[in-house]
């Protein structure tokens, strides 16, 4: 029952741009670059206006509640930059999926054990008025108990994945600001002999 | 509790301590009432960032396991008008009601399959999209570019610019409790040190928790997640702020001060955020990061770290838990899905027993600060109301355990702090009494409650 409301969740989910997108950026980007695209827009059903040079950003996704991001390709992108928004981007798909999974699965294991304790207690799914009968925070509080001890070892590998995710692009946007900045720097020089 | 109630209480105590100044015929009254003044206006404004946060909280907790949306007509929680455009399973509940053709009557609903039906029909009305739904979401789209103008506010909610007042005023106190005369730029220099080393680790602490405060009711709504700051600014914040922070606090009050400072930074960003996602006893370690703002505003005022810095610390410590403890039973949820290890989720039991604990050590710290010559025997008799209070909300919320208790305590630990804090300063021995002693004659002890001199 659970499993086929979920499935019938996913049949419906938009297919997500990001897993896709990142193996054809790559090939794609080269191209698409060219033409002043964003292959990322592709699946999210947004187009940023063509005239834009920065980045948009939009609302949260249904599934991991994290807001995903178009990144725009520069015409003459340097390798810095380039390794910069290829990080950035699988982060983000990394983080997506992760997260996608993790709470399609908690409201999953939440609706067996409001099930579950239901129907030990010899009550309906809804009620009389069609309200959709719900367990009290104290009941509940065992299935949060066991739900968090049962994900503690997939949260601490995935903290550490998000630590070095954050912290490389972090260097990664430092190097590139400082590469910006000095390129802005020796063009102001070369204006100021001209 | 209306607001009027919870700020009534300071106005009259600072009302009647200026009368007090004005009737004992104080030699420097000028100095000593704007001094006065300030202390108290700092509660008043405490009180104001408590009144806030108590409707920020109120609406959160109302959430329950239902997502209900804020009331649009309160200006004050404006950012979180995001929530109704955002729940995407209210749009479908909308969609059932105004499309679909179906008996308005639930009642008649008598098998599953057929709400099942139900909901598949709303599920692909959802995903042939009229033209208009579709530019609306358009708009949810924002460009990530900076806007000078958006800075002052994105950089105030980086810093979680309320919480950092809170810190101020603490390490404030803690100053103003010390037993030396006092000094003005000291205090500011102290106060701004504290603020800068403040918002440096609340940064840092939102630079960490990017993905997790997405996934959070209460934090979603965070500059980093909305994107509307790049990491490597917030970091670039980060670093202006603590850097010259604890500069200050070494260089222009104390080294030990500056110390202090420096730890409690690394503290609060390296040991409490990530054990936060590891162990319980995260909340250990976040009790000691409130526990320092107070001791270190001691050390710039005395430049030691006596047994009275070490007792206004304990009392910030234990009053964490109940207010910590309160604040996480009604979050168990988020907490959960979210991967955070809090007492309320693992060891419920634990949680309320700890927090009843330390609201009877509140008691037992404040009967202790008149024995270390810090206020006088009044503190203890004048501050028993308002412990004995929070210590039968705190025996409430052990024995119900349930979320209007856990509400209640949290609520209770917003004004204790303040008046607590409001009371031991009133109540704080006076050096010049104790100087006076031996010229008076006849010991004429015309006040219970000695204000400080200058």
């Amino acid at each position: 029952m659970a499993a086929a409301r979920v499935l019938r969740a996913g049949g419906c989910y938009r297919r997500h741009p990001l897993s896709s997108a990142s193996s054809s950026a790559s090939s794609g980007s080269g191209r698409a670059a060219e033409r002043g695209e964003r292959p990322d827009s592709v699946g999210l059903g947004f187009r940023p206006p063509p005239h834009s040079h920065s980045d948009w950003i939009g609302p949260p996704d249904k599934h991991s509640n994290l807001r995903p991001v178009i990144f725009y390709v520069p015409p003459e992108e340097s390798a810095l930059e380039r390794r910069l928004r290829e990080a950035r981007q699988e982060a983000q798909a990394s983080n997506q999926r992760f997260w996608a999974r993790h709470n399609r699965a908690f409201r999953q294991e939440k609706e067996e054990f409001i099930y579950s304790r239901l129907k030990a207690k010899g009550l309906e799914m809804r009620d009389e008025s069609g309200q959709k009968a719900t367990l009290s925070a104290e009941e509940m509080a065992d299935f949060y108990k066991d739900f968090l001890s049962k994900n503690l070892k997939k949260h601490l590998q995935y903290n550490r994945d998000w630590y070095k995710h954050n912290f490389r692009i972090t260097f990664l946007m430092g190097q590139v600001a400082l590469m910006r900045a000095l390129r802005w720097l020796r063009g102001r020089k070369r204006n100021v002999e001209q | 509790m209306s607001a009027a109630r919870s700020c009534r209480p300071p106005r009259a105590l600072a009302g009647l301590f200026v009368w007090r100044l004005r009737s004992t015929g104080a030699r420097q009254m000028p100095c000593r009432f704007v001094h006065l003044y300030h202390v108290a206006s700092s509660k008043l404004i405490t009180f104001q960032y408590c009144n806030f946060l108590k409707r920020m909280y109120v609406t959160q907790c109302n959430k329950d396991l239902s997502q209900r949306a804020k009331p649009k007509s309160d200006s004050i929680v404006s950012p979180f008008h995001e929530l109704q455009q955002l729940d995407q399973e209210k749009k479908v509940v909308h969609k059932i009601s105004s499309a679909s053709p179906v008996p308005q009557s639930w009642s008649e609903m008598s098998s599953r399959n057929e709400l099942r039906k139900i909901k598949s029909a709303a599920e692909t009305e959802d995903s042939v999209v009229p033209g208009g739904a579709e530019s609306k979401e358009d708009r949810q789209w924002k460009e990530m570019k900076l806007r000078l103008d958006d800075l002052p506010g994105i950089l105030a909610r980086l810093s979680k610019i309320k919480l950092t007042a809170l810190v101020v005023s603490t390490a404030s106190t803690g100053f103003a409790m010390a037993p030396v005369p006092f000094e003005l730029t000291c205090f500011l220099l102290a106060s701004l040190g504290t603020g800068l080393a403040s918002c440096a680790a609340n940064s840092i602490n939102q630079f960490f928790e990017v993905p997790f405060d997405s996934n959070m009711n209460r934090t979603k709504n965070r500059p980093l997640v909305r994107g509307q700051i790049s990491p490597l600014l917030a970091v670039c914040f980060a670093a202006c702020c603590g850097i010259p922070g604890v500069a200050l606090l070494t260089l222009g009050v104390n080294p030990l001060t500056g110390a202090l400072g420096a730890f409690n930074i690394f503290l609060y960003t390296c040991c409490y955020t990530p054990l936060k996602r590891m162990s319980i006893a995260n909340t250990w370690v976040g009790a000691v990061v409130g526990a320092i703002p107070p001791i270190m505003g001691w050390t710039a005022a005395t430049g030691s770290l006596d047994a009275g810095a070490l007792l206004l610390g304990g009392i910030l410590y234990s009053w964490q838990f109940p207010h910590f403890n309160a604040l996480s039973w009604g979050l168990r949820e988020d907490y959960s899905r979210g991967g955070y290890c809090m007492m309320s989720v693992t060891h419920p039991g634990l949680c309320r027993r700890v927090a009843l604990r330390h609201c009877l050590a509140l008691i037992g710290l404040s009967a202790v600060a008149p024995v270390l010559n810090i206020t006088t025997w009044t503190f203890p008799i004048i501050s028993l109301p308002i412990n004995l209070y929070i210590s039968y909300l705190g025996f409430r919320f052990y024995r119900d355990a349930d979320r209007s208790s856990s509400r209640k305590l949290f609520f209770c630990s917003l004004w204790h702090l303040p008046l607590l804090l409001l009371v031991m300063f009133t109540c704080k021995k006076s050096v010049l009494e104790k100087e006076d002693k031996g010229e008076l004659r006849g010991g004429s002890h015309e006040m219970a409650m000695e204000i400080r001199l200058p």
